[in-house]
């Protein structure tokens, strides 16, 4: 399978904050979904993969191609949508738009114009006057008219009612029906992935949790309830986060199967959201 | 062809794809040579993802009710109908050995437990 994007060991020291040894392969066709706590480094990944930033080591490559050293025809194959858009807040979309343009020459005026219609956006109003799911949803439409082969959006549903987070998802839906095209967004609202997404890459404190099929995520995660006097050094072991309360506990488990043989029927096996993932996952990064 | 998801079955995702459309296959409301919807057109109409409908199709190809061809998309394939039947009548015979075990579980004796499945295939003939 051809993959559209591939992080090899890349690394970004901040001083502060370290991204490292992140790793992962979107391959064409798929939609994948970067999740994390705030600050854990998603935003970070995308600017790299987005030449934005100077990456301190490791690899990149976008349609099999250096990004930087390729940095010009990858640019005009992507589509892009920064987590707050930065518009010239006394133009209107009109006219930010003619600017943007002629850096495409794939544009797509017609495909603009349906969007802004869709979106119900008026061409005519100064950004400065745009909401913020306003500003969102021009950022997304520029994005999607010049027929880019690969999406990146950094936390396009954040500021995002749900009503118009579900219209994202279909329009999404819309642009998968063609196997060419691609798409990687960060979130963390993760209900919008556990719909749509393929794979997920989950990252925490600068580093990847796991990157995989959003279906093995599930198979293999679930939340495990029970009494407390279960929980022994041996019991730690299964799981990745564990919440004691007074009484009972309730926990992470990485690996179902295990669970289910250490324990049998005396716990409670519920399916993980991503949301679970993401909670129980940062408590051991805190008591670690 | 008719598919329902729930998010709250402990069945997965690509299994309830699966089964609903095997069923639709063995009572006939598919018939051979239908084609079904593409793997990516399905995910959009069920929101779910594409691998996950990916994943239903293929098992459904590995047990045979469905053939793919390259190009042309997927479709209900040749069904042999003894074989179809074989596959029930083992699903009938598994759910019988379950309710014997309970029965023997109980000690309820075999002309009881006969005396109750007349009754039952009498009730449902009605």
């Amino acid at each position: 399978m051809e993959s559209v994007l591939e992080l090899k060991n890349v690394r970004k020291n901040y001083g502060d904050f370290v991204l490292d040894d992140v790793s992962f392969t979107l391959p064409q066709g798929y939609i994948m979904g970067l999740v994390g706590p705030n600050g854990a480094g998603k935003t970070t990944i995308i600017k790299l993969i987005m030449n934005l930033i100077m990456k301190n080591h490791g690899s990149i490559k976008i349609f099999g191609l250096d990004h930087q050293e390729h940095e010009v025809e990858i640019k005009a194959r992507i589509g892009f949508v920064y987590d707050l858009p930065n518009f010239y807040d006394h133009l209107n979309l009109r006219q930010m738009k003619n600017i943007i343009r002629r850096f495409y020459r794939t544009w797509d005026e017609a495909v603009f114009q349906q969007l802004t219609d869709r979106f119900e956006l008026p061409l005519k109003k100064t950004m400065r006057k745009f909401s913020r799911g306003m500003q969102m949803k021009a950022a997304i439409a520029i994005a999607l008219s010049h027929h880019a082969d690969f999406i990146c959006m950094d936390e396009p549903t954040s500021g995002l009612d749900p009503v118009f987070r579900r219209e994202l998802l279909d329009l999404l839906y819309e642009l998968l029906q063609n196997e060419n095209k691609s798409i990687l967004f960060s979130t963390h609202i993760t209900s919008d992935l556990e719909r749509i997404a393929d794979y997920i890459t989950f990252i925490n404190h600068g580093r990847i949790v796991f990157s995989r099929s959003k279906d093995e995520v599930f198979e293999n995660y679930a939340l495990v309830k029970g009494g407390k006097e279960l929980i022994d050094a041996e019991a730690k072991r299964c799981f990745a986060g564990i919440r004691m309360g007074e009484f009972g506990f309730e926990a992470l488990t990485a690996d179902v199967r295990l669970v289910k043989k250490q324990f049998g029927s005396d716990v409670v096996i519920d399916r993980a959201t991503l949301e679970d993932i993401m909670y129980f996952s940062n408590l051991r990064g805190e008591h670690a | 062809m008719r598919i329902i998801i729930s998010n709250s079955s402990p069945d997965p995702i690509y299994e309830q794809v699966g089964k609903q459309i095997k069923a639709q296959i063995i009572s006939g409301e598919l018939q051979e040579g239908d084609s079904l919807p593409s793997i990516r057109k399905l995910a959009q109409e069920l929101q779910i993802s594409v691998i996950t409908t990916k994943r239903a199709y293929e098992e459904l190809e590995k047990e045979g009710f469905i053939d793919t061809v390259g190009g042309k998309g997927c479709f209900v394939a040749m069904q042999n109908k003894e074989l179809l039947k074989e596959k029930k009548m083992k699903s009938v015979e598994e759910q019988l050995s379950e309710a014997v075990a309970q029965a023997k579980k109980l000690g309820i004796t075999l002309p009881e437990l006969e005396q109750m499945l007349q009754l039952l295939f009498n009730e449902e003939a009605e």
